[in-house]
């Protein structure tokens, strides 16, 4: 089976974000795999183990993020792939899906798409939806549970009201949760390879895409939200059961409970 | 000069930090109040590899260089002390150790096992009554036809009673010319009839580690588990010891860094008269010598590491690298309370138990003493390094990484 992850590079989330001349930045903290990705490279990877096959790494994104790739490599995928050109800098999710779904359709004969559930910079959680669009493919968010049959997969998702049980055609378009797995860490064999691999590089030109793109969304202005001050009450009491009316009240007052 | 790291050991740095954040940190309290070591770390850093990093693939290992031990053991011990002690005795001393010294049978016999992490290894060097004084101790090997008859006992020995592979250094001949000529090396397995064990309990530091004792009684080891001619006991004693220092400098560099990033967290949240404790220019000094000593305490171990990488003798750098970084950790770890004020006297935060972890280090594998008087012989010309019958192989990437 010939799969396909597809991961970004974020910042690592102890990063410290402020937002300068209207710009978020994370001054110099160190770039990571989106941690939500890590969580689909296992599962593609479980994929791969249960079913064989191929697991490809494909990514959008600059230069730098080589290194999430290698991460992915060093994890256990078989192959990465970078998609980097200037008439991506300031794409909106709807371009980023275009190109990816482009990446796919070039890779050929992909049977599973994997995407992590967002990436923990933008957080829109869009992009598998809007990539399974593009093919055409059926689309499963918030996958916690996969199994396979033949032809099709069974899904478990995680949704607000509980968990829902869906069946699938393939090829089709998964996003998945943390509950789904314990991501792997990367093997020293994997380290070795990932080191060793040449990742190719995808302009635009080479996935049919040209002319100029204009994004549908874009980012007029940025703030930085205000911080919440909480103040801090304490109940004091004599006894345990004098604190603990004490702490009910409160709440009673404050509409709590 | 490179200083910077490749992407391999980036990602070894990562896989090795994950794992002490994730399987480590989150219950080490719990197993450092025990007084034990939880029971998954060594099955687990064997599994993943972490034991062998530095041993060629054709022995086991992960074919990665000497360097990259050194980053292993910042990462494992900027979360707990117990953790690099694992690499000091099971790679650092006694694996490095047959890779240096043993013949091509008992690289295949002794340390393909510990490389792969299916066995465990371990030191045996300090008696009850011998510490520095290692030329002196007292622990016997007798011939008798083609086996040696070992007695004696061992103590302060990390993973006595897990280890299952033993350097045992033992005296060979009581009229040899001076004391440390009479010492012979051995590869000691220890389920052999005579070989006790036992856990060592009450330790200020390192409490959810392994430390104990090791008694021989009358144990019977074929010639061939000699590590080494008679007589080079010592000597290999002490080039084991370039490899365990500088397993404890790297290490301790990693503590140092855990007590400045401790340090930082608390120093930024912390208000004390309207601010944060961090706007103070006490506490700022604070930070500043331990960021300092970080950076001072990492060139002058990934020094010894570049060094060993090129094949050369690194006694001397090891032991200012072992020294310098030892002395820093308990020092940092001591302010790094001190930023914390009373929530560092308890176990509420780990900065206590960085402390505690720190104090050790200037006493085992040299104490801060020995790695004085070290560096005054080095600097008066009084001590200078002999050429050894078989040095460190310098890293050779193809070597290491080839499977056969």
């Amino acid at each position: 089976m010939n799969i396909v992850v597809c991961v970004k590079q974020t910042p690592d989330t102890a990063a410290t974000i402020s937002i300068e001349e209207g710009k978020a930045t994370w001054g110099d903290a160190p770039l990571v795999l989106n941690p939500w990705d890590e969580y689909a490279v296992e599962q593609a990877i479980l994929t791969r183990e249960e079913l064989g096959g191929k697991v490809t790494a494909l990514s959008l994104g600059p230069e730098e993020a080589r290194e999430a790739l290698k991460l992915a490599l060093a994890m256990g995928c078989d192959e990465a792939i970078l998609i980097n050109d200037p008439l991506f800098e300031s794409a909106d999710t709807l371009i980023v899906s275009r190109a990816l779904a482009a990446g796919i359709m070039k890779l050929g004969e992909v049977e599973l798409v994997f995407f992590g559930r967002a990436s923990v910079d933008s957080d829109s959680g869009v992009l598998g939806s809007q990539t399974a669009r593009r093919l055409g493919w059926p689309s499963i968010s918030w996958a916690a549970a996969i199994s396979h049959h033949e032809g099709a997969i069974e899904v478990e998702r995680m949704i607000d009201e509980g968990r829902q049980v869906v069946r699938s055609s393939l090829p089709a378009v998964i996003s998945v949760v943390k509950e789904i797995n314990e991501p792997r860490y990367p093997s020293f064999m994997g380290i070795r390879k990932a080191s060793k691999a040449e990742i190719p590089t995808w302009s635009a030109e080479s996935i049919g895409i040209d002319g100029s793109l204009s994004p549908a969304v874009t980012w007029p202005e940025m703030f930085a939200p205000q911080v919440k001050s909480a103040e801090c009450e304490f109940i004091a009491g004599q006894s345990a059961q004098e604190i603990a009316e004490g702490l009910a009240d409160r709440l009673i007052a404050e509409k709590v409970i | 000069m490179d200083f910077r790291i490749s992407a391999e050991q980036e990602l070894v740095q990562k896989m090795v930090k994950d794992f002490a954040q994730r399987e480590v940190a989150p219950t080490i309290k719990e197993w450092d109040r025990k007084q034990e070591m939880k029971p998954e770390i060594l099955p687990r850093m064997a599994e993943l590899g972490i034991l062998g990093v530095c041993i060629p693939v054709r022995y086991g290992g992960q074919g990665m260089d000497y360097l990259t031990l050194g980053l292993v053991c910042e990462e494992l011990e900027a979360v707990d002390t117990t953790l690099r002690v694992i690499m000091s005795v099971h790679t650092g001393l006694c694996s490095l150790g047959i890779f240096q010294w043993g013949s091509e049978d008992q690289k295949q016999n002794f340390l393909t096992p510990l490389a792969s992490g299916a066995k465990y290894g371990a030191f045996g060097l300090t008696e009850p009554g011998v510490g520095s004084d290692v030329a002196n101790l007292t622990a016997s090997a007798k011939l008798d036809g083609d086996e040696y008859i070992l007695n004696g006992e061992k103590t302060w020995i990390s993973l006595a009673t897990k280890a299952h592979t033993v350097l045992w250094f033992a005296r060979t001949s009581e009229s040899a010319k001076h004391p440390h000529a009479g010492i012979c090396a051995f590869i000691l397995d220890i389920d052999r009839d005579g070989v006790t064990t036992g856990d060592l309990h009450g330790k200020l530091g390192v409490r959810a580690g392994s430390t104990g004792w090791i008694n021989c009684q009358d144990v019977r080891i074929p010639v061939g588990n000699r590590l080494g001619e008679e007589g080079e006991g010592f000597k290999i004693a002490m080039s084991c010891l370039d490899n365990g220092r500088y397993t404890v400098a790297s290490g301790a560099t990693g503590l140092i860094r855990a007590c400045l990033d401790a340090s930082v967290a608390y120093a930024k949240e912390r208000q004390a008269f309207g601010k944060a404790i961090a706007s103070f220019q006490l506490v700022q000094q604070k930070i500043a010598r331990m960021a300092k000593d970080y950076e001072a305490s990492r060139l002058l171990y990934m020094q010894s590491g570049w060094l060993k990488n090129q094949g050369i003798r690194n006694t001397r750098e090891t032991s200012i690298a072992k020294w310098f970084a030892t002395d820093a950790s308990f020092e940092h770890a001591s302010e790094a309370i001190q930023v914390h004020g009373a929530y560092g006297f308890s176990d509420e935060y780990d900065v206590e138990r960085y402390m505690r972890n720190a104090r050790g280090a200037m006493i085992y594998e040299g104490s801060s003493e020995i790695q004085t008087l070290i560096q005054a012989g080095y600097a008066l010309g009084l001590r200078e390094d002999a050429s050894l019958r078989r040095e460190l192989p310098a890293y050779d990437a193809e070597y290491w990484l080839a499977e056969k």
